[in-house]
């Protein structure tokens, strides 16, 4: 199967059908969660209304982290395969990524600031996603860095890789040291700390940014591709 | 050996040395990464001399039922972690999640062995529930104590 979908052609073939529909499917799981998460949803009994931030602050860091993820799954298939598709992919990812992660830090301060009385501390979780934030800027900065962008993919997929390490720092930064950020509420191992009520909203979230990722980095994909054959055909022409 | 699974093996043993070395790192940087310490932790710090009294540092913990003491401006509280306690004396505003039992985080220095807070920041925790279901659990007795 991945064999298969790795030829860009046949890829974009396959997408066809289902992309409109992946469309679809994330504006209305969007749509119902931004309505329950803030018309239909009970308020929290310590931080009463401002707990709503959380239905969109959990999933913006949720995709900042999987889609860096993501990134380096792809980076690995092309440093080890050397397969010029997994670098399309990874490049198609790394903007979205990079807004997603920054929403995180700014969402996560906006709800710090009525909650714990500040925008911004150096604590273990806020500097480990400030880290993945700043990974992302270089990704982007060096796969572009050279005038050929395919010579950028390399160094560009190292970096990529090295930044995996961060991903477990940012999740267990929590239980590791002490942090003003709170602990995990949802993947932990006694099961969610959060209401019924509330986890639906949120579930309803994630599906729907999980949709809106996939539509986005479609998008990419594809204008990347144009790209790639515009430049090459371009050095054909001399 | 094909070039492929070369890459493979450098990639695996690259990949075991970066997790290793980012593991001593943030194992030695223990100390400069946590946030701040619980009143045990202090406690500890002060008996072993670990601690520089004349640096500003932060504290973390439960307030103390029945502990918050208000004279005009001035604030005095005790943080405790379950095992051990210290009297916070701050002079200033306190966040609005600031109560009984909740967690909070005070940056100062030690003086006289109170501390001597600047700047108090709430902590709250990973439970979110409605408020009708926190009462209920009270009620019923089954509301988990933060710490026990």
């Amino acid at each position: 199967m991945i064999n298969y979908l790795a030829n860009p052609n046949r890829f974009l073939n396959f997408i066809k059908p289902i992309e409109f529909s992946i469309g679809v499917f994330s504006f209305l799981f969007i749509f119902i969660g931004l309505y329950l998460s803030l018309f239909n949803s009970p308020e929290d009994y310590q931080q009463g209304d401002t707990v709503r931030i959380m239905y969109i602050h959990v999933p913006f860091a949720w995709f900042a982290s999987f889609l860096y993820f993501s990134i380096s799954i792809a980076s690995i298939f092309f440093i080890i395969w050397k397969h010029p598709f997994a670098d399309i992919i990874a490049r198609s990812i790394a903007p979205l990524g990079l807004i997603f992660s920054i929403l995180t830090i700014l969402t996560g301060s906006l709800w710090g600031k009525p909650m714990w009385g500040t925008w911004w501390v150096w604590d273990a979780r806020l500097t480990s996603m400030l880290i993945l934030c700043l990974f992302y800027f270089a990704y982007i900065g060096i796969s572009n860095a050279f005038p050929r962008k395919i010579d950028g993919s390399k160094p560009a997929a190292i970096l990529a890789i090295v930044g995996m390490v961060n991903l477990p720092i940012i999740k267990f930064s929590v239980d590791w040291w002490n942090t003003l950020h709170q602990p995990a509420s949802i993947i932990r191992f006694d099961g969610p700390s959060i209401n019924q009520e509330m986890l639906l909203p949120l579930v309803i979230m994630l599906l729907g940014f999980l949709f809106m990722s996939i539509f986005i980095i479609l998008i990419n994909i594809k204008t990347n591709l144009i790209y790639k054959k515009y430049q090459s055909e371009i050095l054909k022409l001399g | 050996m094909n070039p492929k699974s070369q890459r493979l093996i450098i990639l695996f043993f690259f990949l075991t040395l970066l997790g290793l070395s980012t593991f001593l790192v943030l194992k030695s940087l223990e100390d400069n990464i946590v946030y701040f310490y619980s009143p045990t932790d202090i406690n500890e710090k002060i008996l072993s001399n670990e601690i520089d009294l004349s640096k500003r540092i932060r504290i973390g913990g439960l307030v103390k039922e029945n502990s918050i003491l208000k004279e005009g401006k001035k604030i005095s509280f005790k943080i405790h972690d379950g095992i051990d306690e210290i009297l916070v004396i701050y002079n200033g505003i306190l966040p609005d999640l600031f109560r009984e039992e909740q967690g909070v985080v005070a940056l100062g220095k030690i003086e006289n062995k109170n501390f001597s807070a600047i700047e108090i920041l709430a902590k709250h925790d990973e439970n979110y529930m409605p408020k009708e279901v926190s009462d209920m659990l009270k009620k019923n007795g089954k509301w988990k104590g933060k710490l026990n």
